[in-house]
């Protein structure tokens, strides 16, 4: 087998397995709940039948192996359970709503905004790590550095009431609050997620940009660049030939690793923005410890940053020249 | 040799005796060459730490002190207003440099306890343990850690101790990779082979032999893994799960008030409200992130 594709099928294994342990973590945490929730969840009122019914549709008469395929099974064909909010019996009756129900739509907000700040932060990132590594030491880089270095050190939600005071309370050009309603057009939608997108792309792109750089002055002062310059090929043909091809497997790793970053940026700033996603059903999900929302969310959010960091392994394993052409 | 170094004699500057710096004298020759940007670090954080300590002499009023005056505007008997119960502000901005910074350095002393331990157990065993340890924090560390702190709490509820406890064993991971990375390199020389022959044990060893050696990138890494835990605490505390009222912490301040910031137009130092905690949280990070630069600049040689 081919070294590349070999190197691949490990690591797609190790990600599978990761994948599964990590839904054990995330289902078996139920078990910790302090006393029957039962009657927590449904309150001092419900009845002995209803709390009885209620533990037979967790499942909670079975064995905990059980208990875990049968979810597991679930979760992979969309059903995530019931939540816990809107039991009570005082609300009189059933009224929870279908977990999946309540991340399906959001989940979609989700990703359209950690999509729009990735594709304004990357391209912005590569160009400034790429260009500040080529002028290293100029005050155009010291700028650059002294500036991401101060955002790194910002907590989410102070850049984002600092872009709020500016952009509009001062300068009324976009609102602070992303209230976006489910028929909202595509421009709407991006008016409405703008101050959003440019937080997070802020706290990222110090990240992204300061590691491109890292990594471009690592592969710079390796031997056989100095062997390239000697020969007296051009600096740009020195880049595109010699440098690039090495240098493709770190840029993915800071790349997908920022964006892994994104999952829980973008918790914070949704709750500053009031913004309609998944990171703030589950901060309002543990304010008020509905653990099936909860535990849906996790899933998502943990999933996603396991694919991306298993995306960024296998591009970096296919891209990398050693592995490529073996001796 | 020219006329200027005729009054020089190698044997006289060799039979000169040489005293020890003391610990005072070598850390004066080191703040001396100190950049400015760290000298600004050490200036902020000392200034907090004061505050901190101080906290009960240098507020006006109480922590929880309530006055019938909500959102009381700035200046008067209120130096920076009250929030949203009547509560002065900048009391509670000095309690919460007490309460915060306490919280977020107990923890990352819990994480370093738990983190260098384990991480030095594994690299010297190298055995079972080792594998059991490094598969386990893998497992720990492809969940983001706020996501799954959100999760614990949810499950625990959100008590000081259990937040304490939660973060300090989710950053513990890190401290772990740290730790182990470094001490493999160490575990490998001879004098850890001549304890281990001399029948050492493994308390030891680790904290005879191994730990002074990697001593530097640890020391560096307990200022950036403060900077993560005061801003994963704060982040928490602002997202309403973490520390709660009635004890003063910015990251619930910024919460609490945040709706005055759409006041702007009218009066802007009722929008700058909840930019004071949150900017109090920023610049103690930038402080100590400026100090660790240097100190891995210095430690580790580089020259750029």
């Amino acid at each position: 087998m081919h070294p590349v594709t070999k190197t691949i099928l490990q690591r797609l294994g190790l990600g599978f397995v990761t994948l599964i342990v990590v839904s054990m973590i995330i289902f078996s945490s139920i078990e910790f709940l302090p006393g029957d929730f039962g009657e927590a969840v449904l309150g001092q009122a419900a009845l002995p039948e209803t709390v009885a019914a209620f533990r037979a549709e967790l499942g909670l008469d079975l064995p905990l192996h059980e208990r875990y395929l049968d979810w597991l099974g679930g979760v992979m064909t969309g059903d995530m359970g019931n939540s816990f909010s809107g039991r009570g019996a005082s609300t009189g009756g059933d009224r929870s709503r279908a977990v999946v129900e309540l991340i399906g739509p959001r989940l979609e907000n989700t990703l359209f905004l950690a999509s729009m700040a990735a594709l304004i932060a990357v391209p912005l990132a590569l160009f400034l790590g790429i260009t500040t590594a080529l002028y290293r030491n100029s005050i155009y880089d010291r700028m650059v550095n002294g500036i991401t270095l101060t955002t790194i050190s910002f907590p989410e939600f102070f850049v984002a009431y600092i872009l709020i005071l500016i952009f509009s309370s001062f300068f009324k050009v976009f609102p602070s609050l992303a209230n976006i309603s489910q028929d909202a057009t595509f421009l709407e939608q991006a008016y409405l997620s703008a101050l959003p997108a440019i937080t997070l792309t802020l706290v990222i792109v110090a990240h992204m940009m300061r590691m491109t750089r890292a990594a471009i002055i690592n592969l710079m002062a390796s031997p056989y660049i100095e062997m390239a310059e000697l020969k007296g090929i051009s600096k740009s043909q020195i880049i595109i030939k010699h440098a690039l091809p090495n240098a493709w497997a770190p840029i993915v790793n800071v790349i997908a690793f920022n964006l892994a970053y994104l999952v829980v940026g973008v918790v914070v700033v949704e709750v500053v923005f009031v913004y309609p996603g998944v990171g703030q059903l589950m901060v309002d999900a543990v304010t008020s410890r509905d653990v099936p929302v909860v535990q849906g969310c996790a899933i998502i959010f943990a999933a996603t940053y396991i694919l991306l960091n298993l995306l960024a392994d296998i591009i970096s394993i296919a891209t990398n020249p050693r592995l490529l052409h073996p001796r | 040799m020219s006329s200027k170094d005729q009054g020089y004699s190698a044997a006289d500057e060799v039979s000169q005796i040489k005293s020890r710096r003391t610990l005072l004298e070598n850390i004066w020759r080191g703040l001396k060459t100190a950049p400015p940007t760290a000298i600004f670090g050490l200036i902020v954080i000392t200034f907090y730490l004061t505050v901190g300590i101080f906290a009960p002499f240098l507020a006006p009023y109480g922590e929880a002190e309530i006055f019938d005056m909500a959102y009381a505007p700035w200046g008067g008997d209120f130096l920076f207003g009250t929030d949203q119960l009547g509560r002065d502000i900048l009391s509670r901005l000095i309690y919460g440099a007490r309460n915060t910074i306490g919280i977020a350095v107990t923890t990352t002393f819990l994480a370093f306890l738990i983190g260098c331990s384990l991480g030095l157990a594994a690299a010297i065993s190298q055995n079972w343990l080792d594998h059991l340890l490094s598969r386990s924090v893998d497992v720990l560390m492809a969940i983001p850690s706020l996501i799954f702190a959100l999760m614990l709490l949810s499950i625990f509820g959100s008590t000081l101790i259990n937040i304490i406890f939660i973060i300090a064993v989710l950053d513990s991971t890190r401290v772990f990779r740290i730790t182990r990375a470094v001490a493999l390199n160490v575990v490998v020389m001879d004098y850890v082979e001549a304890a281990k022959l001399r029948g050492e044990g493994l308390g030891w060893i680790m904290r005879k032999e191994i730990l002074p050696n990697i001593l530097p990138p640890l020391v560096a890494e307990f200022g950036l893994r403060f900077c993560f835990v005061f801003l994963t605490i704060a982040a928490l505390s602002f997202l309403g799960v973490g520390i709660q009222p009635p004890t003063a912490d910015w990251g619930s301040m910024v919460r609490e008030t945040a709706g005055l910031i759409q006041f702007a137009e009218y009066d802007i130092t009722a929008a700058l409200t909840p930019m004071l905690p949150a900017a109090a949280i920023a610049l103690l990070t930038v402080a100590v992130n400026f100090v660790v630069d240097w100190f891995l600049h210095r430690t580790s040689g580089l020259k750029d």
